[in-house]
């Protein structure tokens, strides 16, 4: 909290840069995120809308797939995020770790569960999607695959942030297994991919994505556009509930439940 | 250098002063490679095509059982501090224990595997490729593994969460690793499998003792 103020004193004339910093103080930030979380929700809930309305009502049924396809317009933005939200966290992660700013750490802690969650519901609507196309719920595709580990990486990053009672701590070693992963994510995603091929012949091929009809490509990208905004509404919904827990003892946390 | 070496050296000591620490592990590897047989069948055949995934999932599994041990013992009685605190590097002192855990724990599973390897039928040459692989891979184990190890130390439950944490990290060894048995039994050529493992030995000797270091003056502040 105090350091924004120092920097401020010190460096006057790069002001309109130093500025930004001001939002890495839990306290600073805290209204900020406050004030932008019913736009974020707006935002999800108008292109849900859509979306959901275009994919649903508009997009034409697909010759080979019939209506079945449609869980596609969830799966895929879902799968989308829960790959983006860990490079994300990582980030938020690293930065924390290297600049030692608690809102990072924080914000790579609210975003664990989001990416969770997008990984799960990725894995289940694959599922859905799987057993009328391919007739099995499951198959060890190379992308199910590294999805489910992915999902294993998001759990073992909260598990050990639940497991450290220490905050600081918990936030360290937690981005330092975040760091990990990130490194690991490519080596463990080509992998799989060869493990695959060298397996299993070419019976299911996900990559070969049949054009897409225009009203198609529109509820996808209206679907994404909602996801991300769910995705950072809820984070920072959840960061400002982190931020309560862990600022319980300051001053400006108990005027601000009042 | 010397530091490193005196660090080896002292753990090995240490270890075999508890010799049935090291030999749970062994031990553990033997009877769960003997499981599988009795829970699929003796069919010859069979055994044969899952040979390679078996003795890997074990070696993996033997190595995660005695990774809790690797800082655990030095963190209780404060020797992890005063190795912070001295002049050599703590990344220095921590690849020696790391290398002593892998001779330790690592090392006898190589050499065990080919006599395990016999009892699913591999002949003479797979068992070769199987100890060459396992040579590669183990190392590799003990590094990732060394980084949970770290981070969960002294940490509720870190025996279980160690296993969460580090099991994913260990599937592109397993893959590459039970991947050249199985290619070599296939008749194709095993040179890109053992490549990448030493690729990612390599890459995992330069980055995870540094990880695990960081991991660790996380644990002791």
């Amino acid at each position: 909290m105090g350091n924004h103020g120092r920097f401020e004193g010190c460096i006057g004339v790069r002001q309109s840069i130093i500025h930004w910093f001001r939002f890495a103080s839990p306290q600073s930030f805290y209204p900020l995120a406050g004030r932008m979380i019913p736009w974020f929700w707006a935002a999800a809930a108008i292109s849900g809308i859509a979306g959901l309305w275009i994919s649903f009502f508009v997009a034409p049924t697909d010759a080979q797939q019939g209506e079945g396809y449609r869980i596609i317009f969830v799966h895929v933005p879902a799968s989308w995020m829960s790959m983006f939200i860990y490079l994300v966290m990582a980030f938020w992660a690293g930065l924390g770790l290297a600049l030692n700013t608690r809102v990072s750490a924080m914000m790579a802690q609210a975003l664990a569960p989001t990416g969770a969650l997008m990984a799960a519901l990725s894995l289940l609507t694959g599922a859905f999607w799987g057993k009328p196309m391919w007739g099995a719920w499951w198959v060890w595709d190379a992308r199910l695959t590294s999805e489910l580990i992915l999902f294993f990486l998001y759990l073992g990053f909260m598990a050990l942030q639940a497991a450290i009672d220490d905050p600081r701590r918990a936030d360290k070693a937690g981005a330092i297994l975040a760091l990990v992963g990130v490194v690991n994510i490519p080596i463990i995603y080509f992998s799989v991919k060869w493990w695959n091929t060298l397996h299993q012949g070419s019976t299911i091929n996900l990559t070969k994505a049949p054009s897409m009809a225009q009203t198609m490509l529109w509820g996808m990208l209206l679907m994404a556009f909602a996801f991300w905004m769910y995705s950072i509404a809820v984070a920072l919904t959840r960061v400002r509930a982190i931020i309560l827990e862990r600022e319980r003892h300051t001053e400006w946390v108990k005027h601000a439940v009042e | 250098m010397n530091a490193l070496l005196a660090t080896v050296r002292r753990d090995i000591l240490l270890a075999l002063r508890r010799k049935s620490e090291v030999l749970t592990a062994v031990f553990f590897f033997v009877i769960v490679t003997s499981l599988f047989p009795l829970g699929i069948g003796p069919e010859p055949l069979l055994l044969k095509k899952i040979a390679p995934g078996i003795l890997w999932v074990a070696a993996l599994l033997a190595t995660l059982l005695g990774l809790p041990r690797l800082f655990a013992a030095d963190h209780v009685d404060g020797t992890l501090e005063q190795m912070a605190l001295s002049p050599s590097p703590l990344g220095l002192l921590v690849a020696g224990k790391i290398l002593a855990h892998w001779l330790l724990c690592g090392l006898p599973l190589v050499l065990l595997a080919p006599v395990l390897g016999l009892q699913f039928d591999l002949d003479a040459s797979a068992l070769g490729i199987l100890t060459l692989a396992l040579l590669l891979g183990t190392p590799l184990l003990s590094l990732i593994g060394a980084i949970g190890a770290a981070l969960t130390l002294g940490v509720r439950g870190g025996g279980v969460l160690l296993a969460l944490l580090v099991l994913p990290l260990y599937i592109p060894a397993l893959i590459f690793g039970a991947g050249a048995v199985e290619a070599h039994i296939a008749g194709l050529d095993v040179g890109g499998h053992l490549s990448l493992l030493a690729a990612m030995l390599v890459l995992a000797a330069f980055f995870a003792p540094w990880a695990t270091t960081a991991a660790l003056r996380v644990a002791l502040e």
